[in-house]
């Protein structure tokens, strides 16, 4: 992977939730339409990861959890750039939008990161031979995670929303220390998980799956992030008893 | 102060904070003292402080060192730094059985105690796969699509 795709990716999701929040248009079906090819592409997913790649060399059928935790884990890097990026926009200039971004991006990221350190351990045991061990990778992963839970607490302990918005993203910039941490892990120490891979070291049809997977999972982290968001709009807009960004709909009034 | 430049200025410390937080981890000597393992040569070097602490080592198998006794599952192989028939190595043994990954030539890392007898004895032993993930040579399987997939690869 070039070093330049995950910013690209970024960005285009960066793009598609600013046009979430800006044009009540897009809202109507953007996410619906970009959930929708998710599950498509999870459907052609099953089937390209589970029959149409080859099996790995020596670990065989149990390699092919490749095409989940690792797009998993790049959704909670990815997660945790926008939560980072939110919090330092918020600081600059004060705005309800990039206080509930950077909430649901932490929240999404959390659930990606568990479930791609779920997913490694899974791999880990008939391949390493154990479930878990403290190594350099496991260890900063674990501890950018419960950063992040660490966050999402400071979040609910005060009432006062712009406290919480203010002293959260400070956190939020703090707890950002851990992801290159996590990066460069196993190039910085020994450690039992292997350097990241490059298409030079997967085969093609194997590298072909894998990205497909990284975007399946783009537009669920997409679609879950916009819809957090909503809820964390909808639940400062409770709190602040502010008029709503737009206008009032027929139910509110 | 204004609240917005109060915010400005806590960006700032929290930016500060973790810019300097991130150099020393990685440019500092954190490295030295934060050992997962040690590879054979390092563990020969420590000599004596070596002895009979619970370590980790980790290398690479050395191809024809295996010895496996299923009947007793013992097993003893040899560890070496590197793939070089140089690098400084380590006589391992184990009384379990190993991982199904485990063959010569793969990455090892074994939790155990090192003895000055020039043994490592371990009751944990995993192996590491390396960052390449190949499809099964195309001639050995045949049944397998790989004919399709070393097309797309050319």
């Amino acid at each position: 992977m070039t070093p330049t795709l995950p910013l690209v990716v970024l960005a285009l999701v960066v793009a598609g939730i600013v046009a979430h929040v800006t044009s009540p248009a897009a809202r109507r079906w953007v996410s619906p339409a970009v959930g929708a090819l998710g599950v498509l592409m999870l459907a052609a997913l099953w089937y390209l990861g589970l029959f149409w790649a080859p099996p790995e060399q020596y670990m065989s059928d149990v390699g092919r959890i490749l095409y989940v935790h690792v797009p998993h884990v790049w959704m909670a890097l990815l997660a945790f750039t926008l939560n980072v990026g939110c919090a330092v926009a918020y600081l600059t200039k004060k705005s309800w939008v990039t206080d509930a971004l950077a909430e649901a991006a932490a929240e999404v990221g959390v659930y990606f990161g568990a479930v791609g350190v779920l997913m490694g351990s899974i791999w880990a045991r008939p391949t390493w031979g154990v479930w878990w061990d403290w190594d350099p990778r496991l260890i900063s992963t674990t501890v950018m995670l419960l950063a992040y839970v660490g966050y999402l607490a400071l979040r609910s302990f005060t009432d006062d929303p712009e406290r919480r918005a203010t002293w959260s993203a400070a956190a939020a910039i703090l707890s950002y220390v851990s992801l290159p941490i996590v990066w460069f892990s196993v190039r910085w120490w020994n450690s039992l998980h292997q350097v990241q891979s490059n298409p030079s070291t997967v085969d093609k049809p194997m590298v072909a799956v894998l990205r497909w997977g990284a975007v399946t999972m783009l537009c669920f982290l997409f679609v879950f992030i916009v819809k957090r968001y909503e809820l964390a709009r909808s639940r400062q807009t409770a709190a602040l008893e502010l008029p709503p960004l737009e206008a009032p709909r027929p139910e509110a009034a | 102060m204004k609240p917005e430049s109060r915010n400005r200025l806590i960006a700032l410390g929290a930016l500060l904070v973790a810019a300097s937080a991130l150099a020393w981890i990685a440019f500092g000597n954190i490295g030295e003292n934060l050992v997962y393992y040690w590879k054979p040569g390092e563990m020969l070097a420590q000599g004596e402080k070596a002895y009979g602490a619970t370590v980790r080592l980790g290398g690479v198998v050395v191809p024809g060192s295996v010895v496996w006794n299923a009947e007793h599952t013992s097993l003893t192989f040899e560890v070496a730094d590197s793939h070089a028939p140089t690098a400084p190595k380590v006589k391992v043994t184990s009384g379990m059985t190993p991982p199904q990954m485990f063959r010569e030539g793969i990455g090892v890392v074994v939790e155990g105690t090192f003895a000055a007898s020039g043994v490592f004895t371990t009751n944990r032993l995993m192996v590491n796969h390396s960052n390449e993930y190949r499809a099964p040579d195309g001639g050995a399987g045949g049944d397998w699509k790989g004919t399709l997939s070393q097309a797309e690869a050319k």
